[in-house]
């Protein structure tokens, strides 16, 4: 089997603030990880490894620094990887995106068919969780999202039978192969690297691909390609409450505690 | 694991990334671990880099490390409720090379710093802690990592885990630092826009001030700082960890108090808090540095105790001590021989340096505080209340303001303790 995961690197979500002026993301000095979520599709992908043998190929389009997570990936157990950075992807929105990165699957399906692409749900710079079903609609693959958990592969019949997260339930699914399976992180913890590996992947050379190293209709990558436009960020006024203090002396512990589940209540919060 | 290094360094540090450094360059197979997700995404300190202990590693580093202001003004404050004494020094000359000092954010720093001792070919491990050291015949041979397959075997090991050095206690190098050894410091990065920092400090271009304050403890031994980034301001306070148990402060009302002095909260008044941090500190000084050299062991930086509070000096003192571990661990490689006679020469060229120099010049010190509380808790007030009533023009004769606040000092101190006490501070500094 052949498997790719895309991971994207994100700036760390706790550390990012939006300049109250400018209304952009200031980025600057903050540090980046790997997509939580697509290290949770990565856990999904290695314990298929581990079950049936395969191989795993990382996917990450970004800056020069996304190598960073694509040799994390490598540390804890995916054989291969590809950055695809240029300058002229840079400002992709999802709709571009997902037409380079399908593209560069492509590429990779010349050589080495692909059975299964994994990403996140969502990358948490940009809530969209559009990527994942945007690569799927192009390659014509089936599609899963919300994956929690991949129950079996039927290599004869070519399907793979799955279990999708919904709200206040699970749904256990079937789906042809190659498929698209975008993961929740309910799905599984992450492994830790061994020392050794961990040290190969820092070694490691990741390959990178410009656009030149595979097919691409440029006036669809980049700024270009992308019709969306983020016309203004801003963080959401933070709610005008005053807290109240309650003395327990007075009114007793019950009184406070029906005072607040009445007003939590009210507010619809519960 | 089976690959071995010559140099196994702990703590990717100031004093841990200038020993990788060294001895990378120096072509010796040089290992870092650092538990953090990356250099410095765990660090803290007040804010001030002097620059000397860098430049002999890198005489241009402001060229291209990541470095807030050019400090220019070092300014002391003593407060007291609602007055201060100011004693300041400002010169333009440190606004240019060789420079005296910088204002530092480490997260962006020491991952510079980092960069520079992989570029000269360290192999940087973050996310990884050494549980251990690893101990042979009472020589030390390798390190013990939280990592599968993790231990690693080296020539020898630089101990750089700053002031929580668990590894080196656990051999029994030292003891558990008391609460008198060591100070607990709090830190708020409040960003500011850059114009309302020149405004502020009266500062031009990239120059920053620092100041330093004292009379902000509740009498307690330790001090208060407030440095200019670029567009922000580090604003913090330090206290010997004994005095804030006993007291039962939590370092948090410590900073508040700071913040809401009438001196101070103008300075950083529209400001918002962007970061809250807190970090133990050595203050012990000379008197509690450890065995440096072992068989197979140096020990460097905070790890070592090596900071001075008076002058608020650390990191250089890391960065000199790495450097210097470094190079007698290339000695050592030369002659083949790791043994604590081998690599003896680091305890030679501390000695030699500024940094066991100035040490003992200031061993007496931290004690000298907290044995005389009065100096925190009643001088700052006593003198604030001298100077204004000697310059206070109310109409009162001179003569008899002067008689006033000798009448104000004696009601406090009588001459003899205030030569006492004044002869022990000047005898602990020297
Ligand atoms: C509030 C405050 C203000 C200060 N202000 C100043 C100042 O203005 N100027 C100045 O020069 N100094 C200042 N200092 C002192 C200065 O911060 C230290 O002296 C300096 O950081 C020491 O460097 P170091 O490399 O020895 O230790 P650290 O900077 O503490 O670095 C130790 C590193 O080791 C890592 N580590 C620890 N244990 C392990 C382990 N077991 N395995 C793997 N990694 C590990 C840590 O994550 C860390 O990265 C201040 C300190 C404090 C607390």
């Amino acid at each position: 089997m052949h498997l790719v995961v895309c991971v994207k690197q994100v700036p760390d979500a706790t550390e990012v603030k939006v300049d109250p002026v400018k209304g952009t993301l200031v980025r600057q000095g903050v540090p980046s990880i790997a997509n939580p979520y697509d290290m949770h599709a990565l856990e999904m992908a290695l314990q298929l490894k581990d079950e049936h043998g395969a191989k795993i190929t990382v996917l990450s389009m970004g800056p020069p620094q996304a190598t960073d997570v694509i040799k994390r990936s490598i540390s804890i157990g995916a054989d291969d990887g590809r950055l695809l950075c240029d300058v002229a992807f840079a400002g992709s929105d999802t709709l571009a995106t997902s037409y380079i990165l399908s593209q560069a699957i492509k590429e990779i399906e010349k050589t080495d068919p692909v059975d299964i692409v994994f990403a996140g749900k969502m990358a948490i710079d940009g809530d969209t969780a559009q990527v994942g079903p945007g690569i799927a609609t192009r390659l014509g693959y089936s599609l899963v999202t919300y994956c929690l958990g991949i129950d079996g592969i039927d290599t004869g019949r070519s399907v793979i039978k799955a279990r999708r997260q919904l709200e206040g339930g699970c749904e256990v699914v079937e789906a042809d192969l190659p498929v698209l399976i975008t993961v929740v992180k309910e799905a599984n913890e992450v492994r830790y690297a061994s020392l050794p590996d961990l040290i190969k992947s820092i070694r490691s050379d990741v390959t990178v691909w410009n656009k030149e190293f595979f097919e691409l209709d440029i006036p669809q990558c980049g700024l270009k390609g992308s019709p969306t436009q983020v016309k203004k960020i801003f963080p959401p006024p933070p709610k005008d409450v005053t807290p109240e203090i309650m003395n327990t002396g007075e009114t007793g512990l019950d009184e406070i505690a029906n005072t607040v589940a009445e007003a939590v209540s009210k507010a619809g919060i519960l | 694991m089976k690959e071995r290094f010559d140099v196994i360094v702990v703590g990717a540090g100031p004093a841990g990334l200038a020993a990788a450094y060294t001895t990378a360059k120096a072509g010796l197979k040089t290992i870092i671990f650092e538990r953090g997700e990356f250099p410095g995404s765990k660090n803290m300190f007040g804010g001030v880099l002097f620059a000397h202990s860098l430049s002999e590693m890198f005489p241009d580093f402001w060229e291209e490390a990541p470095l807030e202001r050019a400090l220019v003004e070092e300014r002391y404050w003593l407060l007291s409720e609602d007055s201060a004494t100011t004693f300041s020094f400002k010169t333009k000359s440190f606004g240019q090379p060789p420079y005296n000092g910088f204002s530092v954010l480490r997260a962006k720093f020491d991952r510079w710093f980092a960069g520079k001792a992989v570029e000269a070919g360290a192999l940087l491990v973050n996310e990884t802690l050494v549980e251990k050291l690893i101990q042979k015949d009472g020589k030390t041979i390798g390190v013990q990592t939280g990592r599968e397959d993790g231990d690693v075997y080296g020539d020898v090991v630089i101990v750089a885990e700053g002031v929580n050095s668990l590894l080196t206690k656990e051999l029994g190098i030292h003891e558990e630092w008391r609460g008198n050894e060591v100070g607990v410091g709090v830190k708020e990065l409040i960003s500011l826009p850059k114009e309302t920092i020149q405004e502020r400090f009266n500062l031009e271009g990239n120059e920053g001030i620092a100041m330093r304050i004292l009379g902000t403890t509740r009498g307690m031994t330790g001090g208060a700082f407030l440095y200019t980034n670029k567009a922000s301001v580090s604003i913090g306070v330090a206290c010997m960890v004994e005095d804030v148990s006993n007291e039962c402060v939590c370092p948090n009302d410590l900073i508040d108090d700071l913040k809401n002095h009438p001196m101070v909260k103008p300075l950083i008044a529209g400001g918002s808090t962007k970061e809250y941090s807190a970090h133990m500190i050595p203050e012990a000084g000379f008197r509690s540095i450890p065995e440096l050299v072992h068989d197979g062991l140096m020990i460097v930086g905070d790890a070592a105790m090596l900071t001075i509070l008076i002058t608020g000096e650390g990191a250089n003192l890391a960065v000199t001590s790495g450097r210097l571990a470094g190079e007698a661990a290339v000695k050592a490689k030369e002659n083949g021989d790791f043994s604590a006679n081998g690599l003896s020469s680091y305890k030679e060229a501390m000695d030699e340096s500024y940094v066991i120099k100035d040490l003992k010049q200031f061993k007496d010190f931290a004690g000298y505080f907290h044995s005389n509380r009065d100096i925190l808790n009643l001088y700052p007030s006593l003198l604030n209340g001298i100077v204004k009533q000697v310059i206070a023009t109310d109409g009162l004769p001179r003569s008899e303001k002067i008689e006033r606040a000798k009448a104000m000092l004696k009601e406090k101190k009588s001459y003899w303790q205030l030569m006492k006490e004044a002869w022990h501070g000047w005898r602990s500094i020297r």
